[in-house]
């Protein structure tokens, strides 16, 4: 299957990833409608330090622990994906305990959030791919 | 065609049924379940009390579930015996279910200690089940004076679930702190200051000396008035069915790494059973979800013909009170012990990081829980601190810690 992968010799470490992620995931159309002037709780996530950078979010694990862990059964695996049900979660932080890339996050009401590939918003292919300006991430298969 | 047999319908039976299913799909598969719901998310019971989730939100698995699997339960039946040599379980009305393998996945139980004048208090409950929490439920109003006998993980959340519901809520426990499995004293001081500011009463360091009705004299001469009783003590694996016909057993059910125990034929899996916690090389009781899951899933796969093994289970938990988490995970050693303690304190939060011998062995997050599985994962694949940048971790977990060959693996490999 496709996933997202990161290059980081070629991350600049820019940020824009989640500006985009944060865009597309926010269900509005207007960037700045959607971002201006406030807090961002995007899916992916820069790390690093002024030498290294790159973007962490969810790797969709072969065999995903926090799937198995999700004390709300909110996490499931559907062709390879990763997805979380946030009607069911109730914020209780286990996934986030054992996920070993650290690529889970709450949004802004404390129930937690993953990449989920785009595939159920509307921007439909991975945003911060598309939006990445030095081709550091990339969707594909590997 | 071969017939599996699961004993019990929690979260260790519903990843049994998958496990065998993923190897077989012809065999039939029969849950017997003593509780009449499809398998629930146990931990759910105090959001359900909180008002975080409903019945419907707290089903572990779709409404179409044991249909896809192609399973058959049976409600409201407790299974008496198992009867192995001639392979078949005997249930309380007397039916008889042959098996090829079986599972027991029957769980634990609220352990209730004998209180003196506890057969005189009307309204007390256990906290274990959607029953005890429908239960629970019926009797308290905006009125109600509770009182929770344990400050563990079950009294606590107990106590958070129904704080907006009722009127007064007070916990006690013999220990001297909360959280007492879970944290050490400091920790624990932190959580039950944060507990209090949200209006939950604690007597620590005491029992209860007798009930009356709706009195509790304690030991220390304190009486608490009340009108509805949690029993949150302690809990007990069902260990009964192994016990009673000859099989290994300890605090919990023993079992190798493919879930099998002493009799032949006899998987068990989730809170009934006895694990080694990798962080510490002892075998205990790790009655946890993730826990139940895994070993479901391998007993199943083993009872199917499958070859799986299970081994890396350790103590953890994510555990949030009116806002503030704690996480916590694997043994934590002393000095005296030979393991040596990292602490951080920033603002809110405080974070304990406990090595032994070269390894991270456990820690205690209080606060900024950011990327604590990183930790986590240090203690479950007992990766030697050498091979990592463990100063860096001390203050944050991050992937830079890991060198950039680990690193690029893990976010351009297919994991």
């Amino acid at each position: 299957m496709k996933r997202v992968y990161v290059n980081e010799e070629w991350c600049l470490g820019c940020h824009l990833c989640e500006y985009n992620c944060a865009f597309a995931n926010s269900g509005l159309n207007d960037m700045v409608k959607a971002l201006k002037g406030k807090t961002i709780f995007p899916r992916i996530h820069i790390e690093g330090n002024d030498k290294i950078s790159y973007a962490v979010s969810c790797r969709h694990c072969t065999d995903p622990i926090c799937e198995k862990s999700c004390i709300a059964g909110a996490i499931t695996k559907e062709n390879g994906v990763v997805y979380i049900d946030q009607n069911k979660c109730v914020g209780c932080l286990t996934c986030i305990l054992v996920c070993p890339f650290g690529a889970l996050s709450p949004n802004e009401n404390g129930v937690m959030q993953k990449c989920e590939l785009c595939l159920n918003n509307s921007c439909g292919e991975p945003a911060c791919v598309k939006g990445c300006p030095n081709k550091a991430i990339v969707y594909e298969k590997r | 065609m071969k017939q599996y047999v699961i004993i019990g319908n929690g979260i260790a039976a519903a990843s049994c049924i998958e496990g065998i299913r993923s190897i077989d799909t012809e065999g039939k598969i029969t849950v017997i379940s003593e509780e009449n719901h499809p398998v629930y998310c146990r931990p759910l019971i105090s959001y359900y009390l909180e008002g975080k989730t409903d019945s419907e939100h707290m089903n572990y698995r779709s409404s179409d579930f044991y249909d896809k699997m192609d399973c058959q339960v049976i409600y409201g039946k407790k299974a008496e015996k198992i009867d192995s040599s001639a392979k078949r379980i005997i249930l309380d009305d007397g039916t008889l279910i042959p098996y090829t393998s079986t599972c027991i996945a029957t769980g634990s139980s609220s352990f209730i200690p004998e209180f003196e004048g506890i057969e005189t208090v009307e309204n007390k409950f256990s906290f274990m089940t959607m029953d005890d929490t429908l239960a629970l439920e019926s009797v308290v109003n905006k009125n109600s004076k509770v009182l929770i006998i344990g400050a563990g993980l079950i009294g606590l959340k107990c106590a958070e679930g129904l704080k907006n519901r009722v009127a007064k809520i007070t916990v006690c426990d013999l220990a001297d702190r909360v959280l007492s499995s879970i944290l050490d004293k400091e920790c624990a001081d932190i959580m039950q200051t944060h507990l209090e500011a949200n209006g939950i009463e604690f007597i620590l360091d005491d029992t209860v000396q007798n009930f009356d009705k709706n009195i509790a004299t304690m030991k220390s001469g304190k009486t608490v008035e009340f009108d509805v009783l949690v029993l949150a003590v302690g809990v007990r694996a069902n260990i009964e069915l192994i016990k009673d016909i000859g099989g290994n057993f300890n605090r919990g059910i023993i079992i190798d790494t493919k879930m099998q125990t002493s009799i032949e034929g006899i998987y068990a899996a989730g809170d009934c059973t006895e694990s080694v916690d990798i962080s510490s090389g002892e075998k205990k009781v790790l009655a946890l979800l993730p826990n139940a899951n895994m070993q479901g899933k391998c007993a199943g796969v083993n009872m199917a013909g499958g070859n799986e093994t299970f081994e890396k289970a350790i103590p953890m938990n994510s555990i949030g009170f009116f806002g503030m988490h704690a996480m916590t995970a694997g043994s934590y050693y002393t000095e005296a012990e030979g393991g040596e303690v990292f602490e951080v304190k920033c603002g809110d939060s405080l974070k304990r990081l406990f090595t032994k011998e070269g390894y991270l062995t456990g820690f205690i997050i209080i606060g900024n829980t950011e990327r604590a599985g990183i930790y986590t994962s240090l203690i479950i694949e007992r990766t030697p601190l050498e091979t990592v940048d463990f100063e860096m971790l001390k203050l944050h977990a991050t992937s830079m810690a890991f060198s950039p060959e680990i690193r690029r693996n893990k976010f351009g490999g297919v994991v």
